[in-house]
């Protein structure tokens, strides 16, 4: 997907005068941070799976080429194809190569991160298939032509009415003439459509939330079903994901799942766990001919040797997005790209450039509750705060801004100048607050005033009084 | 207690010895706010002086991403309090500065990580010290309202600062708390954060503001400067009549006018 990252400005600026997107945001958001402390309230040993899970990730990382070898040739033994894609460019034509050489024609699709990252959706269209989405919110960002809005809730920014509205305009090709208002039937409506294409499809693609390095399994974790049409009803089953996914057992990946989807949702599980380990084999009722895992780095390998490691522990659960209050406030289309919130502000600069996307970690409170609450213990706001010390360094932090900081810096790293500053300025500060209290405009500082008063400042500092106090003793 | 055995460490040995760390905002917004920390930490046994030459825990540089100026404002900062037993500001942002994120300024194994380890080890926030360190369970002040608090994000997941402020709070005689919703949400200052995204900024401060007036209470009181002049600054803009106070000015009895209140 191609970044838009460097508009965030305004982006967000339309997001925050978009009624029905603050009235979605707001519904969603409530629901998924109670849901999300129920599920983790309700497991004693939370604390401690969590620990042992960044442990499980930590432990992969650092070991990273082994595992994914051994991953490898787990599939290789399964009848499988491992590839290896260093960049978009290259996984996108890998993709489409396995599709020209199936004779495909409809390609259905379960919902894959990795496959946004590298936009196989439009490759796939230029070279001439038909890509269907099939977990529900992600066909109705592809009906409405947007990028997801959330790495799980892809459509969270739609209205139940705009999603009435869409389905009404691209189903009545189908026959499905009248619009439909109430969910069930729009699910209902969906399903009816998305038979169709599973049945009739040649190549499924899926993401993976695991790669299970003792049996070369590749793991999805939905609540629809949608994935298993997908990997077992096609001919070709193509697995797209990034090298990060690995862990080394069945039981880690127990471990992870248990923290998982109670971050994520704040279910115990998902509905569905599927473990795809290759291609059918003959005494297999069904399942696919060909079994593909296409494994991408993109910046990936890079971020294991820097300062940046531990993002890498990342299990996309969307926690950090939905406790958020900036992510609340603008939605995800403002970050300009695939991924959003905490982990997109750490991410996006990381794989996209910095300069392209200055604005992400700078567009952050620094609150710190997305740290809190990420499954594998990320540090996101440190990390944040590390990519404003590259742009610092690079100088990509604006000229005016830098400046302003050096000289505050110069005045504050000298007490007796930063003394008589202040509290001359204050001086005058509270004398012109005086009657009112609070200003409602000052120069240079329409940031703050445009929406807000600024309370004015006694007039004498703490400093010079609790000098005068000290020389005047007690009084 | 008289003036001059509070200059110095051998007249006090018995007592703790605390370095007031002031905060900038206090300092040049809200000066009250440092004398009611004073005052509740000599009621509550302490010497306490305010060292002349700190001037900000240099947050603005560190979060912008000028580690260089930070690192030389904390060593500023390090050397100001190097003498204390004790580090107390009246702020968990500025608190957690000091305690968080100074030692990593430095590498490990120099010999500022060290003195930054020790400020670090010594620093406190005012409530968490008063109750946590202190003992403090009741202050004898009295304020007749009906309050909400406001938890600033630094306080609570940096400096663990939840139920402390509470605790003395229901001590004040006349005193009535109501939790507001979504405690745990920043009210959107976030620092420079606050004039770099303004618009974003004040809509995460509505929120708050909605939440804050949702309760009923006629007083916000929290323990961050930052937050409550970003909050103040909106309820007056708007016209709600709430009034809003640092935590220390109601615990120490010295709550009189409010943040952007006209003075008489």
């Amino acid at each position: 997907m191609k970044s838009a990252a460097h508009d965030f400005p305004a982006r967000a600026r339309s997001a925050l005068n978009n009624p029905e997107l603050a009235r979605a945001m707001k519904r969603a958001r409530a629901g998924f941070i109670d849901r999300r402390l129920a599920a983790v309230e309700g497991l004693p040993e939370y604390a401690s799976v969590r620990r042992t899970a960044r442990e499980i990730k930590e432990h992969t990382l650092h070991h990273l080429d082994y595992y994914l070898e051994r991953f490898e040739e787990r599939v290789r033994e399964h009848g499988g194809h491992v590839h290896w894609a260093s960049t978009p460019a290259e996984m996108r034509a890998i993709v489409i190569d396995i599709c020209r050489a199936a004779g495909a024609k409809r390609v259905t699709k379960g919902k894959s991160m990795v496959g946004e990252e590298v936009a196989l959706n439009d490759a796939l269209e230029a070279a001439g298939f038909e890509p269907i989405e099939t977990d529900l919110g992600e066909y109705i960002i592809q009906l409405a032509n947007e990028p997801p809005s959330h790495i799980i809730a892809p459509a969270i920014h739609k209205t139940k009415d705009q999603i009435s509205d869409l389905f009404h305009a691209h189903h009545a090709k189908y026959g499905l003439t009248e619009r439909q208002t109430e969910p069930t039937a729009l699910v209902g409506e969906a399903r009816a459509v998305l038979r169709e294409q599973f049945q009739s499809a040649d190549v499924g693609i899926t993401g993976a939330n695991f790669l299970v390095a003792e049996t070369g399994s590749s793991v999805i974790v939905t609540n629809e079903g949608n994935g298993d049409l997908t990997n077992t009803l096609p001919r070709v089953h193509v697995v797209t994901a990034g090298i990060e996914k690995v862990v080394p057992t069945l039981d880690d990946m127990s471990t992870i799942l248990r923290v998982l989807a109670r971050s994520a949702t704040g279910q115990e599980s998902a509905v569905y766990t599927t473990l795809s380990s290759g291609p059918r084999r003959a005494a297999d009722l069904d399942g696919p001919g060909e079994y593909h895992v296409v494994l991408l780095d993109n910046g990936r390998s890079q971020m294991l040797g820097n300062e940046f490691h531990e993002m890498l522990r990342c299990i996309r659960c969307g926690a950090c997005m939905n406790h958020c209050p900036v992510y609340h406030a603008v939605g995800g289309h403002a970050y300009g790209w695939v991924y959003v919130g905490p982990m997109g502000s750490v991410l996006t600069p990381l794989m996209v450039g910095l300069d392209e996307a200055r604005d992400l970690p700078n567009a952050c409170t620094l609150n710190g509750r997305c740290k809190e609450v990420c499954p594998m213990e990320i540090p996101l706001s440190d990390m944040i705060r590390k990519l404003r010390e590259r742009e610092f360094d690079d100088r990509i932090t604006p000229p005016r801004v830098r400046l302003g900081l050096r000289a505050w810096a110069f005045v504050a790293r000298r007490p007796v100048l930063y003394r008589l500053a202040t509290s001359l300025w204050m001086r005058v500060l509270g004398l012109l607050g005086r009657r009112r209290g609070r200003f409602r405009r000052l120069p240079f500082a329409g940031g703050w005033t445009a929406t807000r008063d600024l309370p004015a400042p006694e007039g004498a500092t703490f400093m010079s009084a609790w000098s005068r106090r000290r020389a005047g003793g007690r009084e | 207690m008289r003036t001059d055995d509070r200059h110095s460490r051998d007249a006090v040995t018995t007592r703790p010895w605390v370095g007031l760390f002031v905060t900038c905002l206090v300092d040049l917004f809200r000066p009250a706010v440092g004398f009611a920390a004073v005052k509740l930490l000599e009621d509550a046994g302490c010497a306490v002086d305010v060292p002349a030459a700190q001037t900000c825990c240099g947050q603005p540089a560190y979060n912008s991403g000028d580690s260089s100026d930070a690192r030389a404002i904390a060593k500023r900062t390090i050397e100001a309090f190097e003498s204390f037993d004790y580090v107390v500001a009246p702020s968990g942002s500025c608190a957690g500065m000091l305690r968080e994120h100074y030692p990593r300024l430095f590498p490990t194994g120099a010999d500022w990580h060290a003195r930054a380890r020790s400020l670090a080890d010594r620093t406190h926030e005012l409530a968490s010290f008063l109750t946590d360190v202190l003992g403090v369970r009741e202050v004898p002040a009295r304020f007749e309202a009906h309050a909400t608090y406001h938890d600033s994000c630094s306080g609570l997941r940096e400096m663990e600062v939840r139920d402390q402020p509470r605790r003395l709070l229901g001590s004040v005689g006349g005193l009535r708390l109501t939790e507001m919703r979504e405690r745990a949400a920043c009210c959107g200052f976030g620092g420079t954060f606050c004039v770099k995204y303004p618009e974003i900024s004040t809509r995460l401060v509505d929120e708050k503001c909605a939440n804050v007036l949702a309760t009923g209470a006629g007083v916000l009181l929290g323990g961050d400067l930052g937050c409550l002049l970003n909050i103040a600054g909106r309820l007056t803009r708007e016209s709600h009549p709430v009034r809003v106070f640092h935590v220390a000015e109601v615990l120490a009895g010295m709550a009189e006018r409010g943040i952007g209140e006209p003075r008489r």
